[in-house]
């Protein structure tokens, strides 16, 4: 069958199983669009390219499977650098497929001409330019391989408009997939198989270290066999959130610069560190000289690249992690650490007494009150999108998720402007599901022009604005560190009511805290997407807080009274 | 000093991930050669890199996970067969370039041309011996050099192979449909 490039591009896309493309034509991709209009792929117009590429990123971090972003040359490419980035460090299969001018003027500074693929090089798993038409398909699926095996990230795929208007035989099966084949390493190393083995049936003091790793994998069910064979308890990193019941007494909760005091105190405590499907980052070990000094540590990973490179570890079980588990879980002994567990409860100590939902209501409106009641009235059932920042903490503190997928945030990047599109994503993935976007007025206010994509597409998203007036994280750090200089950071933003209104959505500002409950509920009671802003406290903070290059044990504890002043009564 | 080996797709562009690469790992790569090997679709690099062990093991595998990436191995410290060749002209009149004879007869190096003013004399081998070389003809003064960087082998059985490009990639593809 003699198809044109831009036929043969969609024809693919929709054997992969692809259904919603996100993107935002151009000069250099219109033989795609045209093509487009006349197939079974919908498409989804977005705002500005970089809210694409958090689209495909939300979609695929909600589904498990491949999301789609697309764009024209030269400005179109370079708004998804920040898109793909994000991709990249969050390890999120993302397909992105770019126009390029045609490959008679490739390299003479043709109009709408950039190098993309030069340019996103070190943010891409693997990026290519196609100049045949016969060389889509084949690309198209080898991008879609890439994207998705061993470790995921987004792969970009830069096609001439040349190579979309030519013509090129069609054939399916003559088009497979053709990688360069690897050497293949045995990773199954006896040794180190064996001493994690052994590790993990004589440690006194063990603590799992869960990261998005096990759900990248699916490994949810080996992971809660292993957890229940060895009776580990589990600390989970941000990405972590959702691999295991958050309401399950083994969860510990979230570990790291912002996790509770007993998380990371048991960790500074344990003798043995079984980390699964994480790397050490920087907001988790706080500083590598003194991070559990005293602990063993197991190591199971499926980039070989990300072992002993921040921390390093006694056995290294490279490889998938449900594979792993599946083959360590038989081996473990029925352990008891019941006298652990208990040391670890009495950890918590005072925290209960501390924390805010525990406080007298004085009036004020914090984040944590907003985010706890949202966990409550949609009984931890959502998914939630968040943004960066303090809302995006507070949001891993209070919400409490028993689902994998249903926590979705910009992690290793730490993308500002990632929650609404991506919660967009999120909505194509699972219509069905209720999805919050959780968002400061600040990341709000960097994409919050796709607010016309919702209303285009006439989806039902739930948006709650954690309003302010601050770009609060920085401010925080600001109060903390840099003597309450706040260079910067008080924030004028619109009014977000009328703004929703002016672009037709529904939206209501939410000043008390009594209004908070049944404001979520009119919202959930709603067929369609509501805006609530919330104004809630401006100069509170998120606590514990390990100071960055701190040691992890070295917190900023919560205060015994919540901030009760803040700058508007000054 | 750390020498990797790695095979790679022969193709445009190949160069500029691994070399990309390096910098974002903030490694420096003291040399770099590239060649063809057997089979004319994969290149052979040598990377002579200035970084410990754990840099090596990490740009070692890194290099791995790039797709046109066949294999990637840190030789360091394994029995190795290296070999740098430079071609160096050097300034010689007739007064003393009997003496240049003597020393180039005992580097065992051949001179490739010669002119009135000058020599250029060829060498190969050890880094160390070609480094020694340039040592004694500094005094005569060295017009011009040019190195092709280190090439190394492994002795032996040690054999660094990768696969071989006629094999089809179905391991691949069914790792993937195992993902889904």
């Amino acid at each position: 069958m003699k198809l044109t490039g831009a036929e043969i591009l969609c024809e693919t896309l929709t054997r992969l199983g692809v259904r919603e493309i996100f993107g935002y034509p151009g000069g250099a991709i219109l033989p795609v669009y045209d093509a487009l209009g006349k197939s079974k792929l919908h498409h989804i117009l977005v705002r500005h390219e970089q809210g694409a590429t958090h689209m495909a990123d939300g979609y695929a971090r909600a589904s498990g499977g491949v999301g789609v972003a697309m764009a024209t040359s030269g400005p179109g490419a370079t708004n998804m650098v920040t898109g793909i980035a994000t991709a990249m460090l969050d390890s999120s299969p993302v397909v992105c497929i770019t126009g390029q001018v045609s490959s008679k003027v490739l390299g003479s500074d043709a109009f709408q001409e950039i190098d993309i693929t030069g340019i996103t090089m070190p943010i891409t798993k693997h990026n290519v330019v196609v100049t045949h038409a016969g060389d889509i398909a084949r690309t198209l699926r080898e991008a879609f391989v890439i994207a998705k095996s061993g470790r995921p990230g987004p792969v970009l795929v830069d096609v001439t408009k040349d190579a979309q208007q030519a013509t090129a035989e069609f054939e399916w099966d003559a088009c497979m997939p053709k990688l360069p084949p690897k050497r293949i390493r045995n990773n199954h190393d006896q040794a180190d198989f064996d001493r994690a083995v052994e590790l993990l049936n004589g440690a006194k003091r063990p603590v799992i270290l869960a990261g998005r790793g096990i759900m990248l994998s699916n490994a949810m069910q080996a992971f809660e066999q292993f957890v229940r064979a060895g009776n580990y308890p589990v600390a989970m990193t941000l990405l972590g959130i959702g691999c295991f019941p958050a309401k399950d007494p083994l969860n510990l909760g979230m570990m790291g610069m912002h996790g509770e005091a007993w998380v990371n105190n048991a960790i500074q405590e344990a003798d043995l560190l079984i980390a699964v499907g994480m790397r050490f980052d920087d907001r988790v070990t706080g500083d590598l000289r003194t991070y559990a000094k005293n602990a063993r540590k197991i190591h199971i990973e499926i980039d070989r690249a990300e072992i002993n490179k921040n921390v390093k570890v006694d056995a290294a079980l490279v490889g998938d992690a449900r594979e792993v588990l599946e083959n360590l879980t038989p081996h473990i002994e029925g352990l008891d650490h019941s006298a652990w567990i208990r040391h670890i409860n009495e950890l918590k100590g005072d925290s209960a007494v501390r924390d805010i939902q525990s406080l007298p209501d004085t009036g004020h409106l914090y984040a944590a009150h907003v985010i706890n009641d949202l966990w409550k009235e949609t009984r931890g059932e959502a998914i939630v999108v968040t943004d960066v920042g303090q809302h995006q903490m507070w949001e891993a503190q209070y919400y409490h998720h028993d689902s994998p997928r249903t926590l979705i945030t910009s992690g290793g990047l730490g993308t500002m402007g990632f929650a609404l599109p991506a919660g967009i994503g999120a909505k194509f993935a699972k219509p069905d599901s209720e999805v919050w976007v959780v968002v400061g007025d600040g990341g709000f206010q960097m994409t919050m022009s796709e607010l016309a994509t919702i209303v285009q597409e006439k989806i039902n998203l739930k948006i709650a604005i954690i309003n302010n007036g601050f770009l609060g994280m920085v401010r925080q750090w600001q109060e903390f560190f840099y003597d309450k200089r706040y260079v910067a950071t008080p924030l004028v933003a619109p009014d977000f009511v009328a703004l929703a209104n002016a672009f037709g959505i529904r939206a209501e500002r939410i000043t008390k805290r009594t209004e908070v409950t049944p404001g979520i509920r009119a919202a959930r009671d709603a067929a369609e997407t509501v805006l609530l802003d919330f104004r809630v406290e401006q100069e509170d903070s998120v606590f514990p807080m390990v100071p960055a290059g701190a040691s992890l044990h070295d917190m900023i504890r919560r205060p015994h009274t919540p901030l009760v002043e803040t700058a508007s009564d000054a | 000093m750390q020498t990797l080996v790695a095979y790679v797709e022969n193709k445009p562009g190949v160069l500029n991930r691994v070399s990309s690469l390096a910098r974002r790992l903030a490694i420096n790569i003291d040399s770099l050669t590239v060649g063809p090997t057997e089979n004319e679709e994969i290149a052979r690099m040598t990377i002579v890199a200035h970084t410990d062990e754990r840099g090596a093991h990490r740009l070692e595998a890194s290099l791995e996970k790039l797709v046109d990436v066949l294999l990637a191995e840190n030789i360091s410290g394994r029995a190795l067969l290296e070999r740098d060749l430079a071609l160096i002209k050097v300034a010689a009149d007739q007064q003393n370039r009997p003496h240049l004879m003597e020393l180039i007869k005992v580097f065992r190096a051949r001179v490739v041309d010669v002119a009135p003013e000058s020599l250029i004399i060829e060498v190969s081998g050890a880094v160390d011996k070609i480094d020694g070389l340039l040592e004694v003809l500094r005094p005569f003064g060295v017009l011009e050099m040019a190195r092709t960087g280190r090439i190394s082998m492994t002795r032996g059985n040690d054999l660094l192979r990768p696969p071989l490009l006629d094999i089809e990639s179905s391991a691949v593809v069914t790792e993937v449909s195992k993902v889904k």
